[in-house]
């Protein structure tokens, strides 16, 4: 395959996985990474550089739409950023020290435990709870519109809400993903932020905590121009064409395919990984 | 009366400095993304063109040149069009500055609302990511 070729199907596989993950909300690199290392036979660290550089372009791109809602707490966002960066340089530093077998091994079994964590109902229905002090003294609490106007929300557990959230930073720049998942369970569940609060607060900061990681990866030379460009560009497209049909379509069939996908890639990376193909 | 109607107008003071903040914040961010994917379009075309039918070559890790790595390499050989490539890592390297900018824009708001945790926390958010940005 000369360069012109592969520019075309990483593109074209790109924006497919764009378009699935933003439609199912599970995000485009969660895929992405499989297929360059187990298809396309991509070195695992240039296809991890290359998925975090389109993690900041999805994030960035659809907070400039959420950030408009009135859901984002900004403040939120903002204290967790500490975690979430700190934990962006630990994993780069991980990821100069492990092997690739090892990384490729840690990446299917976060995918096997983020696409149960996804699955899982949410009810989005407001918990009576007491403020707590530590988050109303950095002023935490928030509201959110709702159909019944403007509600209220106590922010709980902060402290293992912060350490879940440097996990999942570690865990982005490691792997090249989002980790959106983590983020949504240390908001969602810890910190009890209703769920709209906590999946659009956690998409604003993918694009930083992604930022974090990408900085140093471009040094390192992990980010590859000739893969990155097909890459950022498609992943873009499909995940703003994603978000475009989100609003018609019903995802619940769909999850269900991407979740049988992400099954046999993550059942694929972790075999690949043991016996050292990767 | 009078405190009554104080604290209605700062209220709606507060939201409509919140609504105007939240507004120019999400067309920094659509603006920057499509500047970035704009630069890397243009690198990516006039990279294919030179090399589009040559081999792949990604099996093998082996880091990439200086040129396509160090900060003021990347800016020296990317807008003189010296390298191509470079072109696009321009284009890469604006897309990790827009949460950056998105940060230290909201460390200033954070400023004028007079919220010293917060433009402490920012502050310290914009080190760690000033410190991966100039790695080189």
């Amino acid at each position: 395959m000369n360069i012109l070729e592969f520019t075309l199907v990483v593109g074209t596989i790109s924006s497919l996985a764009g378009f699935l993950g933003a439609l199912t909300g599970l995000g485009g690199g969660t895929i992405l990474v499989p297929i360059l290392t187990l298809i396309f036979k991509v070195d695992i660290r240039y296809a991890i550089g290359s998925s975090l550089i389109s993690v900041i372009a999805t994030s960035s791109g659809a907070a400039a739409a959420y950030v408009k809602e009135g859901f984002t707490n900004i403040r939120v966002g903002m204290f967790l950023e500490l975690a979430t960066t700190v934990g962006a340089l630990i994993g780069v530093f991980l990821a100069t020290k492990l092997s690739t077998s090892l990384i490729a091994i840690v990446f299917g079994m976060v995918l096997l435990i983020s696409s149960y964590l996804s699955s899982r109902t949410h009810l989005d229905e407001p918990i009576d709870s007491v403020p707590d002090p530590m988050a109303t003294r950095l002023r935490l609490n928030g509201s959110y519109p709702t159909l019944e106007g403007q509600q209220t929300y106590f922010v709980q557990q902060v402290p293992l809400g912060f350490s879940l959230m440097m996990l999942a930073g570690t865990l982005s720049s490691l792997l090249g993903i989002g980790s959106g998942a983590v983020k949504v369970l240390a908001m969602d569940q810890v910190m009890c932020l209703p769920f709209k609060v906590s999946t659009t607060t956690s998409n604003f900061m993918i694009g930083v905590t992604a930022a974090a990681g990408a900085g140093v990866y471009l040094n390192r030379g992990y980010i590859d121009p000739g893969l990155s460009m097909p890459v950022m560009l498609g992943v873009l497209l499909g995940s703003a064409l994603g978000a475009r049909t989100l609003i018609h379509a019903n995802p619940s069939m769909l999850r269900k395919v991407f979740s049988v996908i992400i099954l046999v890639l993550a059942i694929e990376m972790i075999f690949n990984g043991i016996t050292g193909r990767v | 009366m009078g405190l009554l109607g104080e604290f209605k107008m700062s209220k709606v003071q507060q939201q409509w400095t919140e609504h105007k903040f939240e507004q120019s914040l999400g067309n920094l961010l659509r603006g920057g993304v499509i500047f970035s994917a704009s630069i890397i379009a243009v690198g990516g075309v006039l990279y294919l063109m030179r090399h589009g039918m040559e081999r792949t070559d990604y099996q093998v890790f082996r880091g990439e040149a200086s040129e396509f790595r160090i900060l003021p390499e990347i800016l020296k050989t990317g807008l003189t069009l010296q390298r191509r490539r470079s072109t696009i890592q321009m284009g890469l390297l604006v897309l990790i500055a827009i949460p950056i900018l998105r940060v230290a824009f909201s460390g200033y708001v954070f400023a004028k609302q007079g919220d010293r945790t917060y433009v402490i926390i920012t502050f310290i958010v914009l080190a760690v990511l000033l410190y991966s940005f100039f790695q080189g």
